[in-house]
């Protein structure tokens, strides 16, 4: 037996966590903050799922939708047999129902998909996940071709006088379900299998050599990933009333890499991140911009070629600068590249939105900025701004380069204390 | 007889151009281990350029011009992003191409919206090439099989027997021996990166007017020259070769039979047909047709 001293730090940030879910739509009482937060609880359990596969085992997957998508189907048709009287179970425990589809698909698919790693890999997922798809579209009896199925979640008896029609009792439910799972995968990153997915993604030769079978290893991963993923399909189903083949599509499977890489890859809480923003870029920003998934890309690629572990890992980094003390002298720096960010993001933002008045049939193509209107149609605005974009983009570069000189000094001072 | 004739001719002109497309892609993973998740948004980028040029030009100069353009913006992209991010490995490398596929995507549906636009086959290449027992077989498909083929050789001539090839050739085994020889090795890679983007263009160029411009285009011929990949073994030219012409054929000759099995028409499961052989080949040859390489 070996002595394990209670990790407090670790019990403080799960409380916290709870606590912010129940504390959540007492702060934010909007019906649509409310409809934004039961969205964003859902895509954390798929986003966490996710990266079971990315970050703790190496698998980049193109179809992970697949498996919630699937989960959902069989959740929506428990909901509508239990509507017609055929099937009694309570809803609270549907999630367990698409789970459990999850995984009878995630072992299905999971033994062609997981006979590859690396790139191969990636790409069956994509393959399968495009044959799901057809296939959904393929038999409209059960999946209801492109509209989809619908149905009602108020079914069967309340549940401790919960019946799940108002969007609050759908919240906690959602809640309630996401902290199970987050704390759940979290034990699983703790076990055995968790450590030997991460020994497969590092170095499958060595894992090989130390006797372990990657390809078993991949699969029970991809299984157990599954099983979440459904559980997720399972409360978007819940949420939506409704599943379509949008559900098993490559756009969804895009979003969850996309939300979980913008989040943090290395980091457990790092797709958890990564979903809020995301679920925030998609519903704030489609409101005002038909361009928003250009934004939404461009930000991607941002992260993909200058952070790549994660909006987390920028917030990690600065923690060993602020125990040594010594923030306040990068102050200034990240302010002066913010700045020239924001300029270059100005830039960027007007040359986008003038090429959609452009192209949009019947959109206005008179713009204002601060007061000044402008015709997208002529000259000037165009110059205008590929001046401000190209002059955000130069001192941008003069400004991160600061940074980094200022963080490099910072990092080596530190190492030279820690040494002696 | 007449519809298999022509069904077998109309499926290797088809997978001709997918062979074009796949085989930019495999020269490119084989060489730096990129899988370029955009390449089907060059393919796509090519027939909007190419829609583009033959509205203010004409179709032959477009032939010409539209390929090049993409060819440089490949360069560009291998230049500016793929060299940055080469140094966070594959994962990044092929999340990269991603982001950059979305981009693309988005750029297209927001400079020519989200409609098909109406890229033609020019006049001259309009109309019936000959006849084969009562049915026609039109003039352009005959032209795409040539470019094709021309290309093709081309591209079999220039990697055998130039010296650029030659040392492209020697940098997909020994990129380091290459480099110490005195071949700026980099160079050779965006080389390469924007060869195989152009040849995407190209196969846009004559593929966007066979069949149709849109801003799906992309997202319907990405994933089965994934699977071509896959099937013909990761990084083979040859295997790439095959699958192609398997695949192109099998598709065409899909949607023109009105077979059933239990009550779905064969036509009706043509989508799913080639990820169906991609899971099959993995269960039995996990390989692929010719792959050497393991994953």
């Amino acid at each position: 037996m070996r002595f394990t001293p209670l990790n407090l730090g670790r019990w403080i940030l799960w409380s916290a966590t709870a606590l912010v879910f129940i504390a959540a739509p007492l702060v934010f009482t909007s019906g649509f903050s409310l409809t934004m937060m039961t969205q964003m609880g859902t895509l954390i359990i798929f986003a966490l799922s996710y990266n079971m596969l990315l970050g703790q085992g190496g698998m980049l997957s193109f179809g992970h939708a697949v498996y919630s998508g699937l989960g959902a189907y069989v959740v929506v048709h428990t909901l509508n047999l239990m509507g017609k009287g055929s099937v009694v179970f309570p809803v609270v425990l549907l999630p367990l129902v698409g789970g459990l589809a999850g995984l009878v698909f995630g072992v299905l698919f999971g033994y062609v998909t997981t006979r590859r790693a690396g790139t191969t890999f990636a790409l069956i997922s994509l393959g399968v996940g495009e044959m799901v798809f057809a296939c959904v579209l393929m038999f409209p009896g059960f999946f209801g071709g492109e509209a989809g199925v619908s149905t009602n979640r108020v079914v069967g008896k309340p549940f401790f006088g919960l019946t799940f029609g108002p969007a609050l009792q759908v919240y906690y439910l959602v809640a309630v379900w996401c902290f199970l799972s987050m704390v759940a995968m979290f034990a699983l990153t703790q076990t055995p299998l968790g450590r030997m997915a991460n020994a497969v993604r590092d170095n499958p030769e060595r894992a090989e050599f130390v006797g372990y079978n990657t390809q078993r290893v991949r699969f029970l991963q991809l299984v157990l990933s599954s099983f979440f993923a459904g559980v997720s399909g399972a409360l978007s189903c819940i949420n939506f009333e409704i599943v379509s083949a949008e559900n098993v599509s490559a756009i969804r499977s895009g979003g969850v890499l996309l939300a979980t890489y913008i989040g943090g890859v290395p980091f457990f809480f790092g797709p958890v991140v990564g979903s809020i923003v995301f679920v925030f870029f998609i519903v704030a920003l489609s409101g005002f911009t038909k361009a928003w998934l250009l934004y939404l890309g461009l930000f991607f690629v941002l992260i993909v070629l200058y952070a790549p572990g994660g909006l987390a890992s920028l917030v990690l980094m600065q923690f060993p600068l602020i125990r040594a003390g010594r923030w306040r002298e990068l102050l200034l720096p990240y302010a002066l590249a913010g700045l020239a960010g924001l300029v270059a993001l100005a830039g960027v933002i007007g040359l986008v939105e003038m090429v959609y008045r452009l192209s949009e049939p019947g959109a206005s193509t008179v713009l204002s900025v601060l007061g000044v209107s402008f015709d997208a149609r002529t000259a000037p605005p165009w110059f205008a701004f590929a001046a401000v974009l190209a002059a955000g983009l130069i001192a941008l570069r003069i400004t991160t380069r600061r940074v980094g000189e200022r963080w490099g000094a910072i990092q080596a001072d530190l190492l030279a204390k820690a040494a002696g | 007889m007449e519809f298999v004739l022509v069904q077998t001719l109309n499926g290797i002109s088809y997978g001709l151009l997918l062979f074009m497309l796949s085989s930019g892609l495999t020269l490119v993973f084989s060489l730096m281990g990129v899988l370029n998740f955009a390449h089907a948004s060059f393919y796509m980028l090519g027939a909007y350029f190419a829609y583009q040029i033959s509205v203010k030009i004409g179709f032959w100069p477009a032939l010409v011009i539209a390929p090049l353009l993409v060819g440089a913006i490949g360069m560009l992209v291998e230049r500016y992003g793929l060299r940055t991010v080469h140094k966070h490995g594959h994962v990044a490398e092929l999340l990269f191409t991603f982001g950059l596929a979305y981009l693309i995507d988005e750029a297209v549906h927001l400079v020519w919206g989200r409609q098909a636009v109406p890229y033609r086959v020019p006049d001259e290449l309009d109309g019936p090439l000959f006849q084969i027992m009562g049915s026609q077989y039109p003039i352009y498909r005959g032209f795409m099989m040539l470019v094709s083929v021309a290309m093709l050789v081309a591209i079999w001539l220039a990697l055998t027997r130039t010296r650029i090839g030659l040392v492209i050739q020697a940098a997909l085994t020994h990129p380091q021996t290459v480099e110490a020889l005195g071949h700026n090795v980099p160079r050779v890679f965006m080389l390469v990166f924007g060869g195989g983007a152009a040849l995407a263009g190209l196969a846009g160029v004559i593929g966007g007017n066979a069949f149709v411009t849109d801003p799906g285009m992309a997202a319907a011929v990405g994933p089965i020259i994934f699977v071509i990949v896959v099937v013909g073994g990761m990084g083979s030219l040859a295997g790439a070769f095959i699958a192609s012409l398997l695949i192109g054929c099998m598709q065409t000759f899909a949607v023109s039979l009105d077979w059933s099995l239990g009550g779905i028409s064969i036509a009706q499961a043509a989508p799913v047909l080639p990820y169906l052989l991609m899971v099959l080949l993995l269960i039995f040859r996990p390989k692929g047709l010719m792959g050497t390489r393991e994953g």
